[in-house]
């Protein structure tokens, strides 16, 4: 009994009691969920492009970040440091082209999925050899004050997060709409097949969709990296994008976005109110349990692609 | 020229259903396991009983517990660390629940347990499918990790939370905890590796093996020809979990002597996925190879770079060491993405002509 209601009655009690808090709450679990989002596009570009689950993706915003940092470290001003990082994501967008998905073209899903998981490996060790595997700061100015909004107490950094998380994805999807390039990016994603058969280059568009999601790496990159400073549980936290993808469905940018939020605000809320009745640290696994529930009734995600069988 | 099938005749349907029909291969498995268990305990060190070829045969164990399931069964999972953690923490609830009963059985009923959470975990297949499912099978790994910690009934209220392996006996023989010794606690581990893994290999030629390569290959044909889904992919996912609740069983009773959630974590699942795609998905033997492979890989390099007189900080080498076993399995992936298991059987292949080339 005091169970129930602990469980069902005490949180909204304390909910309505304190509109303020829970509005806190709220707007910090949707700006952590913002920063899902960001590592989960990476993931959406690639797979729709190329089918590819990357489990990468991850660790290319830390080896982004360390980067970015390293470089910042020699000495060299903010934005050479952010344009030498794009360079070098690209330039690892085509040795990754060359050296790994060209020489596995046809194979099964499962293998692609291995060796990006052998990806992860080999470019966490390169970029822990290069820059070392210390915690560092990163500092590009971003502004780290707080607002007060009512009685609520809301961090800059987490709305100058959104912001740049918007501004990225409005980008992305003009990219997608009206150039050259992203046109052709929705026809491989539409049907690889009939793409080639009209003469769009698929290994071009491999390296571009690469490139483009090692951008995005680099934003979430700077965005954790400025958070959390820069360190190897970057990698992990980009776990947490993973059911944020089911939720969403895999081939959905919308889907990641609103994934990500949904992900993001309830496990906060389920911490702070419910957490402790199961004893805390139930951040871990919530996502995923509610992605599991969440498939039963959807199996293709919020947005994803009907899945349709044939025999 | 020396293996060959030809002058081999069956006779007896018995014959033909044998095992393994060519007298070679029966002659080659069983010097294998004579070696094992006869000759290897004298010889080998404490430090290679101790260090690699225990772990080495319960993560086989392990492999052919995720095996059974992707291999076999085509279900993808990311939760093997966590089906290996339910049979260590149940295992242990159950040893010392019962000090009286018998360590084997202690086992045992950790890969019960382990079974039944694996079935549960398992429902979702049946709707869920290819990656999808792979992610749900995440939610497994980092709820039941958080449960065995967070619980403390687990561990019986131990005050540290990484209770040690109780110690037990066999024929007068220690066989778990830290004070046994190595050579019993091989054999004991050995002897369940060789019976499950026979035991496994007759499974999956038999009748449910082949539904659920029938379900692997696809789903809805399967269907279509009268095969279960719901009790084809429940019993995989079962019996692969009760492997690998096994294996955790093992793992913490005879290898690590305690019994705690870091040994079990999701980098354990990603170990054992990697011994079964290197190993070759869909074969026992290939189970044996990777586990072999993966987990003496990174001693292998580490010794290679002391070997050479490199100078370099322990954590550099780590580093490298990640990288090129990155690397090795980017490259093996593409030299051969059927794994070990098909570089052995092209071997044999070659061997049957072998000294001429038709």
């Amino acid at each position: 009994m005091e169970f129930l209601h602990a469980f069902f009655i005490a949180p909204f009690v304390e909910m309505v009691d304190q509109p303020w808090f829970l509005f806190e709450v709220l707007v910090g679990g949707l700006s952590a969920g913002v920063m899902y989002s960001l590592v989960a596009l990476g993931f959406v570009l690639i797979f729709k492009a190329s089918g590819v689950f990357n489990y990468a993706q991850g660790v290319m915003v830390l080896f982004a970040a360390l980067n970015l940092v390293g470089l910042m470290e020699w000495g060299v001003p903010v934005w050479l440091a952010l344009i030498l990082t794009v360079i070098i994501m690209i330039g690892l967008a085509f040795a990754v082209e060359r050296l790994v998905l060209r020489k596995l073209v046809n194979q099964e899903p499962i293998i692609l999925f291995m060796a990006t998981i052998g990806l992860a490996f080999f470019l966490e060790g390169f970029g822990e050899t290069i820059w070392g595997s210390d915690v560092r700061p990163l500092d590009i100015g971003i502004p780290d004050d707080v607002w007060f909004v009512g009685d609520a107490m809301l961090q800059q950094s987490d709305i100058f997060a959104a912001v740049v998380a918007s501004f990225l994805v409005t980008v992305l999807a003009l990219f997608f709409h009206y150039t050259r390039i992203g046109r052709a990016l929705r026809a491989v994603a539409d049907d690889h097949q009939a793409a080639l058969s009209i003469g769009i280059p698929l290994n071009h568009i491999w390296i571009i969709v690469w490139a483009v999601a090692g951008f995005v790496a680099l934003v979430a990159g700077v965005m954790w990296g400025a958070r959390l400073g820069v360190q190897f549980s970057l990698a992990i936290i980009a776990l947490k994008a993973l059911p944020v993808l089911i939720l969403g469905g895999f081939t959905s940018i919308p889907g990641a976005i609103i994934g990500g939020l949904i992900i993001g605000a309830g496990e906060k809320v389920a911490e702070v109110y419910w957490g402790s009745l199961f004893g805390g640290a139930i951040e871990e696994w919530f996502a995923y349990v509610v992605a599991l529930v969440f498939l039963f009734f959807r199996p293709q995600g919020l947005f994803g692609d009907k899945i349709i069988e044939r025999v | 020229m020396f293996y060959r099938e030809a002058g081999v005749f069956k006779t007896t349907y018995s014959d033909d259903m044998a095992l393994l029909p060519i007298p070679l291969d029966k002659f080659f498995v069983l010097s294998v396991i004579a070696f094992m268990v006869l000759v290897v305990p004298f010889i080998a060190s404490e430090y290679w009983l101790e260090s690699i070829l225990i772990p080495v045969l319960i993560l086989s164990l392990a492999a052919i517990g995720l095996n059974i399931l992707t291999g076999y069964a085509g279900q993808l999972s990311l939760g093997t660390g966590a089906f290996m953690a339910a049979g260590a923490y149940l295992g242990y609830k159950f040893v010392t629940a019962f000090p009286d009963i018998n360590i084997v059985v202690g086992v045992l009923v950790g890969g019960l347990a382990s079974a039944m959470i694996g079935a549960v975990f398992g429902a979702p297949s049946l709707r869920i499918k290819g990656f999808y499912l792979a992610v749900t099978t995440l939610a497994a790994q980092f709820f039941l990790i958080w449960l065995f910690t967070k619980q403390p009934w687990f561990v019986n209220y131990s005050i540290s939370g990484v209770p040690t392996a109780p110690p037990r006996e066999i024929f007068g023989f220690l066989v778990t905890g830290a004070e046994s010794n190595e050579t019993a606690r091989y054999l004991f581990v050995l002897s369940f590796v060789i019976v499950f893994a026979l035991i496994a290999r007759n499974l999956t030629r038999g009748r449910i093996g082949r539904s659920w390569m029938a379900i692997r290959d696809m789903d809805i044909a399967a269907e279509l020809i009268g095969i279960k889904p719901l009790q084809t992919k429940l019993s995989a996912f079962a019996i692969s979990s009760f492997y690998c609740g096994m294996a955790g069983a093992l793992w913490a009773f005879c290898y690590i002597n305690i019994v705690e959630p870091s040994a079990f974590d999701i980098n354990r699942s990603f170990q054992i996925l990697f011994m079964i795609i290197i190993g070759g998905l869909g074969s026992i033997l290939g189970s044996f190879l990777g586990a072999a492979f993966i987990f003496t890989l990174p001693i292998f390099l580490n010794n290679a770079a002391t070997g050479l007189g490199l100078e370099v900080s322990t954590a550099l080498i780590r580093h490298v060491e990640f990288m090129i076993f990155g690397a090795m399995i980017i490259f093996f992936l593409i030299v051969e993405p059927h794994g070990l298991a098909r570089m052995w059987s092209i071997a044999k292949e070659k061997l049957r002509m072998w000294p001429f080339p038709y």
